[in-house]
């Protein structure tokens, strides 16, 4: 990816940092340690703090395609990992703070099943499909895509990580769903590739991280959750249980997203990426629900708590992020952060 | 998991598994589930024609088939059944 512009003092350090070598870097990752406390101790909310959460989505990005100029000898480094637990502590606390679970299902395969499906049909917030599908201008479904892209373009990466974690009837459903998501063996029909098309018809740039700089932190939030939930085993029955999510509030969206698209004039290139996840989806949310997430807990009992809190988790920060999308439309405002990006 | 994997009965999915030496040319074992509410879930190696006998079109292995009759893109599922109350008895 290249590299970001800094979003305040944090993020320039991270940047600058990783640019160096470790050698060089001993005293920045010092000061770095000292900026980030003082720092967390004062943010009003770090699912809004543009500096801390471009720092945690660089921090991690160091794990997935890395950042051009930087070395990929930072990615173990201690130091460095250390101010990444640092900031991740109080953002996981913040999440948790964001969600409440309601009466424990039983631990059957079925029962978290059924509680999965009952979370994710729970309407909270706005919708943000049936907008897009009925009223969205044509700079909104731009606008609809960079805040996308910034996972579309690795869609399915993060939950990859999960796969050694797994054994099991929930190992062999959660690679039966990514081979899906990786394009079964032909790489044009990776979901990542779709989008990418999607990008393209619409007259934009698809390379991975071009329009970082125009998203908020909310959109960042999103998706550091997947890369916090994903890298860190101790949360491998949260990441199963964002996957579930994901999976469930996918099919309906997506055919009203593509009708948004169509209702532009855009053709079968735009819409496919659409299209395509209404039927993937429709599979993927039994595969997940019941064998995934469901083949887990019963596995593991330990984990249901864990598995519910990463479902809850990736639908309360979406929701938020969807607010903040309908709440700039809706005072006909932007919701990136910069719109120099887009007409680029 | 199981190292002690043996041949069992076509369609098992719990417990031995039968060995199918690759480029056998024998079909993956076909299992159905028929998902609480949902669609019907299709894994193995199987053909989907119309009522023609043609072959339909079909991009992924495992599929979901609707049972509600409300998908817009039968026969696959579409998710339709979570928003139409569809209750497929147990």
């Amino acid at each position: 990816m290249k590299q970001p512009s800094p979003r305040g003092e944090i993020s320039a350090l991270v940047l600058t940092t990783v640019a160096g070598t470790v050698d060089d870097g001993q005293e920045a990752l010092a000061r770095l340690a000292t900026l980030v406390a003082e720092a967390l101790s004062e943010t009003p909310d770090i699912l809004y703090d543009d500096d801390l959460q471009l720092a945690l989505f660089s921090l991690y990005e160091l794990h997935y395609s890395g950042i051009d100029e930087a070395g990929d000898d930072w990615e173990w480094n201690p130091e460095l990992l250390r101010v990444r637990q640092q900031i991740e502590a109080v953002f996981e606390q913040r999440v948790r703070g964001e969600v409440v679970l309601g009466a424990l299902p039983g631990t059957t395969s079925e029962a978290v099943c059924a509680e999965l499906f009952r979370m994710a049909g729970e309407d909270t917030g706005p919708s943000m499909s049936r907008f897009v599908a009925t009223a969205a201008s044509d700079e909104q479904l731009h606008e609809f895509l960079v805040h996308k892209s910034v996972y579309q373009l690795k869609e399915a990466d993060p939950h990859t990580f999960a796969i050694p974690r797994l054994t099991g009837r929930s190992k062999a459903a959660l690679v039966e769903i990514q081979v899906d998501e990786y394009g079964n063996g032909l790489p044009a029909r990776m979901h990542s590739a779709l989008f990418a098309r999607t990008m393209r018809s619409l007259g934009m740039d698809h390379t991975y991280g071009a329009y970082l700089d125009a998203t908020p932190a909310i959109t960042l939030a999103s998706n550091n959750l997947m890369s916090l939930f994903g890298l860190n085993r101790r949360l491998r029955g949260a990441i199963v249980g964002h996957l579930a999510a994901y999976e469930m509030t996918s099919s309906q969206p997506n055919r009203l997203y593509s009708r948004g698209f169509k209702r532009h004039g855009y053709g079968e290139e735009a819409l496919e990426y659409f299209d395509e996840h209404v039927e993937a989806d429709a599979v993927h949310e039994q595969i997940a629900g019941r064998d995934m997430a469901g083949g887990l807990v019963e596995e593991d009992p330990r984990l249901l708590q864990d598995v519910l809190f990463g479902a809850a988790a990736g639908l309360a920060i979406d929701t938020l992020m969807t607010s903040h999308i309908m709440g700039s439309w809706e005072s006909g405002r932007s919701s990136l952060r910069t719109s120099e990006a887009m007409a680029s | 998991m199981s190292a002690d994997a043996a041949p069992g009965p076509a369609g098992s999915r719990e417990g031995s598994v039968p060995e199918r030496p690759l480029n056998s040319g024998d079909a993956a074992p076909v299992s159905v589930v028929a998902c609480p509410d949902g669609p019907l879930l299709i894994r193995g190696d199987f053909e989907l024609v119309g009522a023609d006998g043609e072959e339909l079109p079909r991009s992924r292995r495992t599929v979901a088939l609707c049972r509600c009759g409300a998908s817009a893109l039968k026969p696959y599922c579409d998710g339709s059944h979570k928003f139409t109350g569809f209750r497929s008895g147990r």
